[in-house]
Parts: C-alpha cells; sequence; structure tokens
C-alpha cells in the first residue's frame, strides 16, 4: 500500500517537472497543475496511511483520522487554484503579446536587450 | 490581548477591501487610502517597535486557541524591526508611484494597483508576524500574488519583454511553492507539529528513527527560503524581473529577498538550534554559495544596459552579503547582519526608483546605460545619486560601511577571513566603478530632452516622486546618523533571537501542551 502510494506520487512529479520543462507555456501550466496534484497527495500522506475514520472526536469511536493534513491540502488547492487561474492569464496576455504561445527554445539568442531594442523603434 | 500585533495585517487588508469594494476608477479616493494605511502601519510598526525593544515576546493566540494548536502571531524585535522597515519602504515606493500624468503613473496603468499593493503589505507583515510554518506558506502566497499582478503595471511598450520575464517569475516561485508545501507534510510528519517554537522543541528531542525525514523537510524549507533569496544557482530569475517591474513596485521587491534571508535567519536560530537533525545543513556551503552570489552580482552590473539593471545585480549583491553573514549562525554575525540589511535594502529601492526618475526624464532612451541626453531636472536628481552610490558601495560614512565592518569583525580570524576580506573589498570597488560609469551619460551630458518626449517627462512630475526617493535616502542616511543606538538595536535583535527558550516559552507558555506520539 504504502510503496503504491509513493509510485503515484513519484510518477505525478516525474511527469510534472518533464512537463515543466518543455518550452510552451501551456505545458508549463499543465506541469505545475500536475505538481499541485502530487503535492497535495502528498500532504494526505504526512497524515499517516489507511486511517479511514472520520477527522471527528466522537463518542465511543476509538481511533479519528488527523484532521490537520485535511486542512492544509484544502487551503493548498484553494491557492493551488488561484496561482494556476493567474498564470493562464497570464501565459494568455504573453500568447496575444507575442502572437505565438512561449517557446523559447527557438529564441535563445533574443534576450530582453532585443525587446529593448523593438520598444525603442515602437 | 490587544489587537496590536494583528494590525499591521489587517490595516492594508482592510484598506484592499474597502478599495476593492469601492470599484476601479476612484483613483483619488484609492490614493488617501493607501497613504492612511501606509502612515498608520508606521505608527503601528512604531508602537510595536517601542514595545518590543522592552524585550517582551508578545504572542497573539488567534481565537485564543492554545499555541501549538491555533495560529499564533509572535512580535519580538526582528519582527518589529522588518514591519518598520516594511512601513518606510512602502511610504516612499508608493509615493513614487503617485506622480504624474494619466498615461505614465504607474498607479493609473492597473485600476487595482493600490488593493494589491496593500495586499502586498499585508502579506509581507504577516510573513514576518507569523510563528506557524504553514501560515508563513499562505501569507507567502498573498505577497507573492500580489506581486506577479503589480510586476505587471509596466509601460505598454515592453510587455512582451515584461510577461516573458513576469512568467519566468510565476513559474519559479510556484515551484518554490510546492518544494515549500513538501517541506511542509515532511516536517508535520516527522514531528507532528508546524508551529516553530514547538518544532523548536521537538527537534531539541527528536528520536533517532525520525531524523531523516525532519531533516530532509529542514533542508528543503531552508532551499525555498534560499530560492527567494536569490542565492546563486538560483539567482538568475531576479535580475531580468525586477528590472521590467515598474519603478514603485520594484522598490518594494527588494524586501522579498529579504524576506526569504529573514525567515531563514529564523528558521535556522529560532527553529533548528543546536539540534543534530539539522546540523550541518547551512555551515559548510552557504558562505561558498554567498561569495559566488556577491562575485556573480557585481559582474552582472558591470554587463547592466540599463540602471534599473544595475540596482537588480546590487539586490543580489546585498543578498549575498547578508547570506554570508547568515551562513555561520553566531550573534555577532547575525547583529552585523541585522544593521546592514535596513539600509542596504533603503539603498536598493532608493536605486530603483532613481532609475524610474531618470528613465521618465530621458525620453525613449529610458534609463540606458548610453551617451544621450542628460536627465532633466539633474539638480536634486544628482545629490540623490551620489547618496545612494555611496550608500551601495558602501563606502565611509555610510551605514553599509559600517556594516561591512562589523560583519568582517563577526567573522574573526576564521579560515574564511581571506577570502571574504577579498571578495567583500572587490566588490565594493566593483559597484563603485560601475555606479561611477553610470554618472557621466545619465548626468553629466548636455541636458537636452527631446520635444517629442515631453509627455514621458510628465512621467513622474509632482513632488510625491520626489518625496519618495528623498524619504527611502533620508532613511538609509539617518541608519548611519544615529549608527549607535541601531547596531545597538541590532545587537540587542541578535542576542533576542538566540535565547531560544525565551521565543519558546513566549508561545507555548511555560508549560508545553503534552501529545501522545503518533503510531
Amino acid at each position: 500500500m504504502a510503496i503504491a502510494l509513493a509510485l503515484i506520487v513519484a510518477m505525478l512529479v516525474t511527469g510534472g517537472v518533464w512537463l515543466l520543462l518543455r518550452p510552451r507555456s501551456w505545458s508549463v501550466v499543465l506541469g505545475l497543475t500536475m505538481l499541485g496534484y502530487a503535492v497535495n497527495f502528498f500532504i494526505l500522506l504526512a497524515g499517516r496511511i489507511g486511517s479511514r475514520q472520520p477527522p471527528l472526536a466522537l463518542e465511543g469511536a476509538g481511533a479519528l483520522a488527523d484532521p490537520l493534513p485535511q486542512a492544509l491540502v484544502l487551503t493548498a488547492i484553494v491557492i493551488g487554484l488561484g496561482m494556476t487561474a493567474f498564470l493562464v492569464a497570464l501565459a494568455l496576455r504573453g500568447v496575444a503579446a507575442r502572437g505565438a504561445d512561449t517557446d523559447d527554445a527557438d529564441r535563445i539568442g533574443e534576450g530582453p536587450v532585443d525587446d529593448d531594442d523593438a520598444d525603442m523603434a515602437a | 490581548m490587544s489587537l496590536l500585533p494583528v494590525l499591521p495585517i489587517l490595516l492594508p487588508f482592510g484598506a484592499a477591501t474597502i478599495m476593492l469594494l469601492l470599484g476601479p476608477g476612484r483613483l483619488a479616493t484609492q490614493r488617501v487610502l493607501a497613504l492612511g494605511a501606509g502612515l498608520g502601519g508606521l505608527m503601528v510598526a512604531a508602537a510595536l517597535l517601542a514595545g518590543a525593544d522592552a524585550g517582551v515576546i508578545s504572542a497573539y493566540r488567534l481565537g485564543d486557541w492554545p499555541a501549538p494548536y491555533g495560529i499564533v502571531m509572535v512580535v519580538d524585535r526582528l519582527a518589529a524591526m522588518m514591519l518598520m522597515l516594511v512601513a518606510v519602504l512602502a511610504l516612499g515606493a508608493l509615493l513614487m508611484a503617485m506622480g504624474g500624468s494619466d498615461a505614465e503613473r504607474p498607479d493609473g496603468r492597473g485600476r487595482h494597483f493600490h488593493a494589491l499593493f496593500q495586499l502586498q503589505l499585508a502579506g509581507l507583515a504577516g510573513a514576518f508576524l507569523t510563528g506557524d510554518l504553514f501560515n508563513l506558506f499562505v501569507f507567502f502566497e498573498i505577497l507573492l500574488l500580489a506581486s506577479y499582478a503589480l510586476m505587471m503595471h509596466g509601460p505598454a511598450p515592453a510587455e512582451a519583454a515584461r510577461v516573458r520575464a513576469g512568467l519566468i517569475y510565476v513559474v519559479l516561485n510556484l515551484v518554490g511553492s510546492s518544494l515549500f508545501l513538501l517541506a511542509l507534510a515532511l516536517t508535520y510528519a516527522s514531528l507532528g507539529t508546524l508551529n516553530l517554537a514547538d518544532v523548536a522543541r521537538l527537534l531539541a528531542v527528536l528520536p533517532a528513527d525520525d531524523v531523516a525525514m525532519a531533516r530532509t523537510a529542514m533542508a528543503l524549507m531552508a532551499a525555498v527560503f534560499l530560492l527567494k533569496a536569490a542565492v546563486l544557482p538560483m539567482s538568475l530569475w531576479l535580475p531580468q524581473v525586477y528590472a521590467r517591474a515598474p519603478a514603485a513596485a520594484a522598490a518594494l521587491f527588494v524586501i522579498l529577498t529579504k524576506v526569504g534571508i529573514i525567515m531563514l535567519l529564523r528558521l535556522a536560530v529560532t527553529g533548528w538550534g543546536d539540534s543534530i537533525a539539522t546540523a550541518g545543513l547551512l555551515q559548510p556551503w552557504l558562505p561558498v554559495l554567498a561569495l559566488g552570489t556577491i562575485t556573480l552580482g557585481t559582474i552582472g552590473a558591470f554587463a547592466a544596459r540599463r540602471l534599473a539593471e544595475v540596482a537588480a545585480w546590487l539586490v543580489l549583491v546585498s543578498s549575498g552579503t547578508l547570506l554570508f553573514a547568515l551562513g555561520f549562525l553566531t550573534p555577532r554575525g547575525t547583529a552585523a547582519l541585522l544593521y546592514y540589511l535596513p539600509q542596504s535594502t533603503l539603498f536598493c529601492a532608493a536605486l530603483f526608483l532613481l532609475a524610474g526618475h531618470v528613465a521618465a526624464r530621458r525620453g525613449a532612451l529610458g534609463d540606458r546605460l548610453g551617451r544621450g541626453p542628460a536627465a532633466s531636472g539633474r539638480r536634486w536628481l544628482l545629490p540623490a545619486w551620489g547618496v545612494a552610490a555611496v550608500g551601495l558601495a558602501g563606502l565611509p560614512p555610510l551605514a553599509g560601511f559600517l556594516g561591512k565592518l562589523m560583519m568582517l569583525q563577526a567573522v574573526g580570524t576564521g579560515g574564511w577571513q581571506g577570502p571574504w576580506w577579498g571578495v567583500l573589498l572587490l566588490s565594493s570597488l566593483g559597484v563603485l566603478l560601475v555606479l561611477s560609469r553610470a554618472t557621466g551619460p545619465l548626468f553629466w551630458q548636455a541636458n537636452e530632452v527631446p520635444l517629442d518626449n515631453r509627455a514621458a517627462l510628465a512621467g513622474v512630475a509632482g513632488v510625491a516622486p520626489q518625496m519618495g526617493l528623498w524619504l527611502l535616502l533620508a532613511a538609509g542616511v539617518a541608519m548611519t546618523v544615529w549608527a549607535a543606538p541601531m547596531s545597538g538595536f541590532a545587537g540587542r535583535t541578535a542576542e533576542q533571537l538566540f535565547e531560544r527558550r525565551a521565543y519558546q516559552a513566549a508561545v507555548l507558555g511555560d508549560v508545553p501542551v503534552q501529545r501522545e506520539r503518533r503510531p
């Protein structure tokens, strides 16, 4: 069980990192989302595996699940959603400003300096 | 409990909420609110500073929950000092944002500039005050999200380059946030707490089984703070982002690297203590990386083509200098760090504002370090430039020199003295060369502004932006004039920081809550 869960986190992280390193902003957004899933899952696992009890101190109930990781994960999900929304908006603005999805792989020679010159001409 | 410790967060947060409720387009109201909140923040910070300097660590428990369970806001000397610095910096940056005509003023380009600015202040205050690591993450996200948006308020022509720099900045910080969350999960899994004082207490008595996990968690967290501080392998994102942001926002961003440094200081000194789980996490390599960061920043400043880029590279030099002093984790080194930090922040921020002033006065040439018309209005810009340059290069008589001297004394006669003296003095010389080289093209050439650029010149017209610049410079110079009380305060702050028991007692109470160990 523990190994399977660890493998799921590992796979999500691997996919996330690979997508992050792609030169297109859309892949990067997807990669960050995937990384976010991995991290959220990981936080949930920090509250120990296999506790299926509710996180409530009910009378008569024996064990109870740790409520804190669940609260943390909720917060992290909300923040992650907001960040992803902002990132998508920013990437779209980049597309609008450049007329193409960010593809820095073939633009290495064009540093910010060239943009400065373009600004001056404009 | 007095509400005072949470006021630095509530005040800007409330101001931002009112601004958003009022709706966009009420710039005059927004400005009055922003200035009011800024002055209020200054007064609250002064009150907190006066209270904290009496040596009492006051903890505010949200909802009155006992400490390891609820969230605590802790005001000690370090937090109060940083709040004061944020308040002064914020006033300077706000004044800069308020000048000029409709088209050019930064707060006129976006409808919510002031609300975002206040939210960033709330995030900064929260990060310095909170005594809970997860809460720190939340405040980090608040201030980062505000900074992402503030960064986009630059002039329209450079839009494409700014968006690209912004994307890199956002993606990098989101990866940092993911690492931060992983570190928090590991901390919770190994220690069962996220309260810094509780972490410190439990790290000291950690069973050998949990050492590996706790060590991993702490190393990850340190890496996240070092990313914010832009230390060497993770520093190349900073210059292009800061140089692309509008001057008023960039001036405020200078403190963002300092947030990373102060948080690392707090984590390493208050949290780690002498625990075996964290022994040797910073000690051998942080000073080396810090020296590398100083070198990189100095070389970068030579290669910079715009004044704002020079300022951005100098932020790296400042970061490296502070991290070097931090790397030794001694009270004397920390005292030197705490004396050096405020004036370094103020002069770096002043240089960003100065770059904004110069850019608005040279038309299409902007703040490029090339031949062209000198900045008009240099009668008052040139003295400001002189003060900022002397402060940044760390020349006597200004406080940067005293701070570096304190650091050199704190390093003592260990093996690091040779490289430290060499790198620091050469870097000072390099900064001085860069800044004096820039003086000619920026200020001493023919004072002609082409006619078609009169509109741009209006960008920083009015008294407010000049007041902002001079406020930061005056605060930096005040660090020199009152050097004895300031360095005394820095010493007391460092002492307090190293008294870990007092911090734990203030946050957790004298008898910490006992908990069962989890399976």
